[in-house]
């Protein structure tokens, strides 16, 4: 299993019933492929739309049914749509029940950094700061370190996406959260030990005594 | 509300003029009157929109063609041209949560000042900005924004000049409507009065100032 899908897969264990879900472009997106069969998720596309379904088939794209990339989308039965106000009132009033969203680092408070690179990379953060303010549950869906370098951290080094803690990271190696402010392992991934993942964290990780494996095949 | 040919309605936008453009990544963009403004080569624009789409789509054009001063936007990641000219100090770009962004459209049509909100207080985006807080929680003070044009895109516009939007096209249209002295609207169909029923008319006819006539 990639590392792309062992996220993915963890996370999808997070959505339950009725929940209404907005994914980030990349690895988030791959969780829509995870739903658990037979279970409704309302997934939010921030441009203006509840019930995204997946890439149209060839010739079946319509140019005003896109997702927050701009790229071709479907609309599943019970979909709606609405304005850009609704939509981020939707989601910085606490109606949205978890975001999943990419992250560059995040800190053993589990602040995340996700928005810039100065000097780099300065796309605007488009709705990455009111999703990570607003949603009732956040959820980093990243790769453990970049170019062999942590991505978890003492402290960030990139411009901070919001001050309102991560409630979880999940990596290709582990599950992480962040209780009482303590960043905590909670899972490693299938293959992987416990000291790997703290080989590869910066941010001094609590071991509680069982660590299990994440359930996903 | 009055209908009017393609090059009059651009005609009425001066040099220099602030512009709020309907779209997100181009979708729900009044293409045709991009297409006429770049052909009048307005200039020193202003544009309020959510990004600024790509090279040879919706405001990537405008871009392309330098006809940008400054532009206010949550998102310039997928246009390359506009990180260019800011680099170079051509353009202007000021970067705004989406959430903000619209929120202060929405304030500055509907007669407020401004807005309170969560986005961005200890972050970068608050640098310059009062806070204020309410029942022990911090907010940022997020002024209104208005324009001197709205450029709108509709899905169905009625003789009156009531519109309605589909899909994902509708974003920031009908919030940008309320927002500026002048609406300038297109349509991709023009239907006769009573064709959009009331209760799916989304931006109501008093606020169009100018119906673009289809070709």
């Amino acid at each position: 299993m990639d590392a792309q899908t062992v996220i993915a897969k963890r996370i999808a264990l997070e959505l339950r019933p009725g929940m209404l879900v907005n994914l980030g472009i990349g690895i988030p997106t791959l969780v829509a492929n995870y739903v658990p069969a037979g279970m409704n998720v309302f997934f939010q596309s921030e441009n203006g739309l509840i019930g995204t379904g997946p890439v149209p088939e060839d010739g079946m794209a319509h140019p005003m049914l896109t997702d927050a990339g701009g790229r071709p989308v479907s609309a599943l039965p019970g979909a709606c749509t609405f304005d850009s106000a609704m939509s981020f009132g939707l989601i910085r009033g606490g109606h949205l029940d978890m975001t999943v969203l990419g992250g560059l680092q995040v800190d053993q408070h589990g602040l995340l950094a996700n928005w810039m690179i100065p000097g780099k990379m300065v796309p605007g953060m488009g709705g990455a700061m009111d999703l990570v303010t607003g949603a009732r549950r956040v959820i980093v869906a990243m790769q453990h370190s970049a170019k062999g370098k942590p991505k978890i951290l003492t402290a960030c080094t990139l411009p901070l996406t919001s001050v309102r803690p991560v409630d979880l990271v999940v990596t290709e190696l582990a599950v992480i959260a962040f209780p009482e402010g303590r960043p905590t392992l909670l899972e490693t991934a299938p293959g992987v030990s416990v000291q790997q993942v703290l080989d590869a964290t910066e941010a001094k990780l609590a071991v509680p005594a069982d660590v299990p494996t994440m359930n996903i095949h | 509300m009055e209908t009017i040919l393609l090059q009059e309605a651009v005609e009425k936008i001066p040099h220099g003029a602030s512009l709020m453009i309907g779209g997100f990544m181009g979708v729900g963009t009044p293409e045709r009157v991009i297409d006429e403004l770049v052909r009048q080569g307005k200039r020193d624009l202003t544009v309020i929109a959510n990004d600024n789409a790509m090279p040879g789509r919706g405001i990537g054009k405008l871009v392309s063609a330098g006809l940008l001063r400054r532009t206010i936007a949550s998102h310039i990641g997928l246009n390359p041209e506009t990180q260019q000219q800011m680099i170079a100090g051509r353009l202007q770009v000021d970067l705004v949560p989406q959430g903000t962004l619209i929120e202060r459209i929405r304030a500055g049509g509907f007669g407020l000042g401004g807005v309170l909100t969560p986005t961005g207080v200890g972050t970068l985006v608050e640098d310059g900005k009062q806070k204020v807080a309410i029942d022990g929680k911090d907010f940022l003070v997020e002024p209104a924004l208005r324009a001197d044009f709205a450029l709108v895109h509709a899905f169905l516009a009625d003789y009156l000049g009531n519109l309605c939007y589909a899909l994902t096209a509708r974003n920031f249209n009908p919030v940008i409507a309320m927002a500026a002295d002048t609406v300038i609207a297109t349509a991709e169909n023009i239907v006769p009065v009573g064709v959009i029923p009331p209760d799916q008319v989304v931006t109501p006819a008093p606020l169009v100032d100018y119906l673009v006539a289809n070709p």
